[in-house]
């Protein structure tokens, strides 16, 4: 049974922000002094442009997930939370079913929804006003007041290299996580086509339908 | 409608890519062929001084020529009486020790230590005629050398010894007959051989210069732009602009790069913005001493040896004196990576009979800055350390005399005898001496101005950006990107990558591990 679980924007948007969110690491730990790859003077000037690339592509997801209502899919919920976490811990070597089923209303797990929920909220935004105050940073010039001239490019610099580290440790787990779908591969296939083979499911016709009108 | 969203998003990712540099103004640097048509066609002489009958005259004593001077240029000489090149002191607000008169006159520095009691030789660069003791008349007019900054003709000459005569030898009507504006050998002759020695004490300033490349300075060089000192240190009514900081406190008269090259001067906004706590040497001056080697270390306390009675001296691998009877021992550089310190334009100096410690270090000037201080700008400089004498019982650095004409006149030089010097010198101070002297470690700074590199040669971001071998790693009160990091965040972020891989590892293994055995199971 074949269903038809992430939209063309959403698709779009989610390579988009791989892309973008990889050069960014890429670059970003080259610019913290963990290596060299680009050359430093190359490092901080891709880094500034993927940057800019990258809060254009966040404008148009936050807008993107509000007028379609997409956004509710974040809403972390406590239900099933347990049989999740059981499911990744135990049930998955004993070949035992997900406990929750996907549908293009409710596209995420209760386990997603709390993680990529405390990402909305908490390291993309960290992650982002970091990095527009480090972008924007300017060393007040003699007599001058900035209005964020109290804030020191030092916490700004610790601020944003933590929610990097985060993000890479996110990055690996999420990447692993992509094989534990019904088959190794059927999650990154949804992510590719929009559709997904989905077993023991039976949506009515009627719901596919509306969800096709959602759009 | 879906199509229009992912065309307008598209749209929007690609403007952010390449707007900035529609708009950016192309930047044209400007042509070396320019800049030589503004700086290195010289204006021609409003006046031929040969054709003047004043100047005509057979000249007998070099005041003649002063008075010639002055017969036509009757207020000139009160401006050269104002400035520090003639009095050799200024009143400036030294801080934490108040308005004080101070210069070549009063401070010591860590090479040949101070003219007091050395006038006749030391003074030889005085712009006056015969400063050779206290008794020298700093009011007379007549005592102004106008042509050891005028000369042109390139065969003015003050004698060695002479405290600012000329030498004998010097025809003073050829002199006289060819005045103008002041030109890199007018002011070479003393400033590219303070200490006693070509780019002895600057590092920076040396004879190289008096026919140079681009390559070794892209301001002075003659196949460049081919500027003259006067075209940055500019002079009104004889004050002239810039000064050093050997012997300057406060923060005024300086020289800035901005002055031409204004407070944006790259294209880049990124390098624009260093500016705001970076001066311009720090990246365009890489190293000094380029040519010739300059001096690094003296050590006074060496000085005196002698062989069979006479004094000698040996040579380093640079062919320079590393060691003489005369002076002590020294270390030699060339091609010097600067050090590094903020400096906000303010100094103190260690004043004459001042108090130190000789436990310590004692930083005969030292320059005020720091990463806090709005005004401050990391600047590249050269420390000469020294070991020279003090009075141990009054704890001050002391001043011998080490030059004299004769032996037995106290002079070091001839004497070699530090008790007998040091005796001379504090009594033409004015000064007491116990009679029991030490030596004690002494550091100076200079600043690096001059000699600044064609933009190619220009630090690249890793010389400071880095976490190993930064140039900035001395200056440790602010963060630098890529040289710091907080030691928790990072090891703190790797263990949670580590643990990431380690849980995603162990979690493959158990799914193969089961897969495997369902499998068996299924099997049977």
């Amino acid at each position: 049974m074949r269903i038809y679980i992430y939209r063309r924007f959403e698709r779009f948007w989610h390579w988009m922000q791989a892309l973008l969110v990889m050069l960014l690491m890429l670059t970003g730990f080259e610019v913290h002094g963990s290596y060299t790859f680009f050359g430093y003077e190359n490092a901080v000037h891709y880094h500034q442009i993927f940057a800019i690339a990258y809060l254009i592509l966040v404008v148009f997801a936050i807008f993107w997930h509000l007028v379609t209502g997409e956004w509710r899919q974040y809403l972390p919920t406590l239900q099933n939370i347990r049989a999740q976490l059981d499911y990744y811990l135990f049930g998955i070597f004993r070949n035992a079913p997900h406990p929750t089923r996907k549908t293009a209303l409710s596209k995420l797990n209760p386990l997603q929804r709390i993680v990529y929920f405390g990402f909305k909220v908490l390291v993309i935004p960290v992650m982002g006003l970091s990095g527009i105050l480090y972008l924007f940073y300017r060393y007040p010039q003699q007599y001058e007041t900035l209005p964020f001239g109290f804030v020191g490019i030092k916490s700004i610099a610790y601020w944003h290299t933590a929610g990097a580290f985060v993000l890479v440790a996110f990055l690996i787990a999420h990447l692993y996580l992509i094989t534990t779908g019904t088959t190794i591969f059927s999650n990154l296939k949804a992510m590719i086509t929009g559709y997904e083979e989905v077993t023991d499911h039976h949506p009515t016709s009627d719901s596919q339908k509306q969800e096709e009108v959602v759009i | 409608m879906k199509r229009i969203f992912l065309g307008l998003l598209l749209l929007g990712i690609f403007a952010a890519i390449l707007i900035p540099s529609l708009f950016k103004e192309p930047y044209r640097p400007p042509l070396l062929s320019q800049l030589r048509e503004k700086y290195h066609k010289k204006a021609s002489k409003s006046a031929d001084h040969s054709k003047f009958l004043p100047l005509q005259k057979p000249f007998t004593r070099p005041q003649e020529v002063t008075e010639a001077c002055i017969s036509c240029h009757n207020q000139r000489h009160i401006e050269v009486m104002k400035s520090s090149h003639w009095n050799w002191e200024r009143l400036e607000y030294v801080t934490g020790k108040g308005i004080r008169a101070i210069g070549k006159k009063n401070i010591l520095n860590n090479f040949c230590i101070g003219i007091a009691s050395n006038e006749a030789a030391c003074n030889k660069c005085h712009i006056g005629f015969g400063f050779k003791d206290a008794s020298f008349d700093f009011q007379n007019p007549l005592n102004v050398d106008c042509l050891s900054c005028h000369d042109l003709s390139n065969t003015y000459l003050k004698a060695s010894g002479g405290a600012g005569m000329p030498d004998p030898s010097v025809n003073l009507n050829i002199v006289a007959q060819s005045v103008g504006r002041p030109t890199r050998n007018n002011c070479g002759t003393c400033h590219f051989f303070g200490g006693g020695g070509n780019n002895v004490k600057h590092g920076d300033l040396e004879m190289a210069l008096f026919d140079t490349e681009r390559e070794i300075d892209v301001h002075m060089g003659t196949d460049g732009v081919d500027l003259s000192c006067v075209d940055c240190h500019t002079a009104k009514n004889h004050q002239m602009l810039g000064k050093v900081y050997s012997l300057s406190s406060m923060n005024r008269d300086r020289v800035q790069c901005e002055q031409c090259h204004t407070d944006k001067p790259h294209q880049q906004t990124i390098l624009n913005r260093h500016g705001i706590k970076v001066a311009c040497q720090t990246c365009h001056i890489p190293t000094y001493a380029k040519v010739n080697p300059t001096k690094m270390e003296w050590d006074w306390s060496t000085a005196g040896n002698l062989k069979n009675g006479e004094p000698y001296e040996e040579k380093d691998s640079l062919g320079m004196v590393a060691y003489t009877s005369l002076k002590g021992t020294f270390t030699w550089a060339r091609n010097v990576k600067p050090e590094y310190l903020w400096f906000n334009g303010t100094a103190t100096h260690v004043l004459l009979g001042e108090p130190i410690n000789p436990t310590q270090v004692v930083k005969i000037n030292e320059l005020f800055g720091s990463y806090r201080d709005p005004e401050a700008k990391i600047i590249p400089v050269k420390i000469h350390r020294a070991v020279q004498p003090y009075d141990k019982k009054y704890n001050y650095l002391v001043q011998p005399k080490t030059y004299s004409v004769t032996k037995g006149d106290s002079g070091f030089w001839n004497d070699f005898d530090w008790q007998k010097a040091i005796q001379a010198g504090m009594q033409h101070l004015g000064l007491p001496y116990s009679g029991d002297y030490g030596f004690v470690k002494t550091e100076m700074t200079w600043p690096i101005n001059h000699m600044v590199a064609p933009k190619s040669q220009a630090l690249s971001c890793v010389e400071c950006h880095s976490r190993e071998n930064s140039r900035l790693a001395a200056l440790t009160d602010f963060y630098l990107p890529a040289r710091d990091r907080n030691y928790w965040i990072d090891h703190i972020g790797k263990g949670l990558i580590i643990f990431t891989i380690i849980a995603v590892i162990l979690h493959t293994l158990l799914r193969i591990y089961h897969s495997t055995k369902n499998q068996a199971r299924r099997d049977v």
